[in-house]
């Protein structure tokens, strides 16, 4: 059982994060973190991996170099080996460029089984994985809450506003996990000793056969024109309740015609 | 999302209906202003899986150069929108909350960052795809007719490798949260899951649905497919009412665009006031089932 586990390497939310004006991209200088979505996609791997008795989690992610840090955590829970596509024509990617990149090194890799995390904290984006199994050709579920592998085929339960869905597909397949799947292991002190020692391959765009045209900006199909400040709320009332409140917004709401 | 798009595109908008038995729909499409519907009726479309409706609009996007598709947000939308992102290499802009004609060129905005920055996005080439936020456009019904051509679906291997094997789904009287026009949302101030009857009872009086923020639904009193904010659902109802919840920024980025907020928490500091439009300092155990009988008799008379 190969399990390849897509990553991002995004800013550190507790800290500011800014937009650059210039490029209008999303200032990544400061320290990485890995997003929290993609570390319970990590976790799951590990546990399959486990409950199959072996085989092997590869971390697979688009980033600067410097990525390695940020991957290093993932390895020291658990995960064999790392595969970065590092590239400064990678700069700018939108889904189109990403998944297409993606794509290409998960071909190259050939996992039975790719994860996701189910959002990024950064682009708050839900999108990739659909995309990448689109271009994989392989079946996809997203939003699964709890993962099972039997026969050649993966089964995903998930929440669903009135209920929940069980949904079935062969290996191979792209799955996206949500957060409330697992609880993440904390890396043990051995796990982070060996992490130092474990492989992190760098490729280059071209070494995966991706086209200059289709990678970053030029590959990208959105742009950014503008940033602006978000519009400030109209006036707000604020009533402490006298025994009246219920009227009050009774009032409010007629006078809205909201109710 | 019709109507939007019916005043974006001069009229030239036409409606796909994907599904099982879904044939009905057709006639409402026409009313809300599509010219044009495209109706593929199948079995194989019967389950909410993205990939087999990838296939459709796949196909309908290049007989008919249709140069942007619009979609209204929920799990399955942007599953779908991103599938045929990748099969079409055509750009995609996700959480829109406006949508304009500038120029010459749509223009999508998108809040950033947890909504502290609004950017506005575009496209490089067509076909353009975009993934609204619900709740973003009014409808409007101009009872026009619409010109309805069947579709026969061809499907992809792959995408019919996926099936639904099992779906629970307990009846609910009320719209789902990503369609509902209200929403009376609970937090930790209601003090237990018992108390989550008080905000059903006000939904259901107010005709909406009812949401649920992070931190209840991680202490198990409310579903995850109701949660509310950044790792829940991003909503923008005509009007949400927030019943004891603090509004961090966790649950803030999910429903500030909605058109009215009013609040109700007993803490006079809680952030939910600064972005409120009516917030009322009190203990909600008294004022939400008076609120209730107040606007069922309201309703009633």
């Amino acid at each position: 059982m190969k399990i390849a586990v897509c990553v991002k390497q995004v800013p550190d939310a507790a800290a500011p994060r800014r937009l650059d004006p210039q490029t209008k991209r999303l200032d990544r200088s400061g320290e990485g973190v890995l997003n929290a979505f993609d570390v319970h996609a990590v976790e799951e791997a590990l546990r399959l991996k486990e409950a199959a008795g072996g085989g092997e989690v590869l971390l697979v992610t688009m980033a600067p170099e410097r990525a390695q840090d940020t991957l290093r955590k993932a390895l020291a829970m658990g995960a064999d080996r790392a595969l970065l596509i590092s590239d400064e024509a990678a700069a700018g990617s939108d889904l189109v460029a990403t998944s297409y990149a993606l794509a290409k090194a998960l071909e190259r890799e050939q996992p039975d089984l790719v994860l996701f995390g189910q959002q990024a904290s950064d682009s708050d984006g839900a999108v990739l994985w659909a995309a990448v199994a689109d271009r994989l050709r392989l079946p996809t579920i997203s939003q699964v809450a709890e993962l099972s592998l039997a026969e050649g085929r993966v089964r995903g339960k998930r929440q669903t506003e009135f209920g929940y869905d069980v949904i079935e597909a062969p290996l191979p397949a792209v799955v996206a996990v949500s957060d409330a799947i697992n609880e993440p292991r904390y890396p043990s002190l051995k796990g982070i000793m060996s992490a130092k020692s474990k492989p992190q391959e760098l490729v280059s765009l071209t070494a995966l056969g991706v086209e200059p045209d289709r990678a970053g900006d030029q590959g990208s199909r959105t742009e950014v024109y503008a940033l602006g400040d978000p519009p400030a709320r109209g006036d707000s009332q604020k009533i402490s309740d006298d025994g009246s409140g219920a009227e009050q917004i009774v009032a409010f709401l007629v006078e809205r015609r909201l109710v | 999302m019709l109507s939007k798009a019916a005043a974006l595109a001069d009229g030239a908008v036409a409606a796909a209906i994907l599904g099982s038995g879904v044939r009905d729909l057709a006639a409402r499409a026409g009313s809300f202003g599509a010219r044009r519907v495209f109706v593929a009726d199948d079995p194989r479309l019967e389950a909410p899986l993205p990939q087999p409706r990838v296939d459709v609009l796949a196909a309908l996007v290049r007989e008919h150069g249709v140069g942007t598709v619009l979609f209204g947000q929920s799990v399955l939308a942007a599953d779908i929108a991103a599938g045929l992102s990748a099969r079409l290499d055509a750009g995609l802009n996700w959480d829109l909350t406006d949508l304009r004609s500038e120029d010459g060129r749509l223009v999508g905005r998108r809040p950033a960052l947890a909504d502290s920055v609004y950017a506005e996005v575009g496209w490089r080439s067509e076909p353009r795809l975009a993934i609204v936020r619900s709740g973003t456009f009014e409808p409007s019904e101009t009872g026009g007719e619409a010109e309805v051509t069947e579709v026969t679906p061809q499907f992809e291997d792959f995408s019919l490798a996926a099936t639904m094997v099992e779906q629970a789904h307990e009846e609910s009287g009320g719209p789902s949260i990503e369609d509902a026009d209200v929403i009376v949302a609970g937090g930790r101030g209601l003090g237990g899951p018992e108390n989550f009857t008080l905000v059903e009872e006000l939904a259901k009086a107010l005709g909406g649905a009812v949401g649920a923020t992070r931190a209840v639904v991680d202490a198990g009193w409310y579903p995850y497919a109701t949660q509310v904010g950044q790792t829940g659902k991003t909503v923008a109802p005509k009007l949400y009412v927030a019943c004891g919840i603090s509004g961090a920024i966790q649950h803030k980025v999910g429903m500030q665009s909605s058109s009215v907020i009013v609040a109700i928490n007993k803490d006079p500091n809680a952030p939910i006031f600064e972005y409120s439009d009516l917030g009322v300092v009190g203990d909600l155990h008294e004022i939400l089932p008076k609120l209730t009988e107040l606007v069922r008799a309201r309703k009633s008379g």
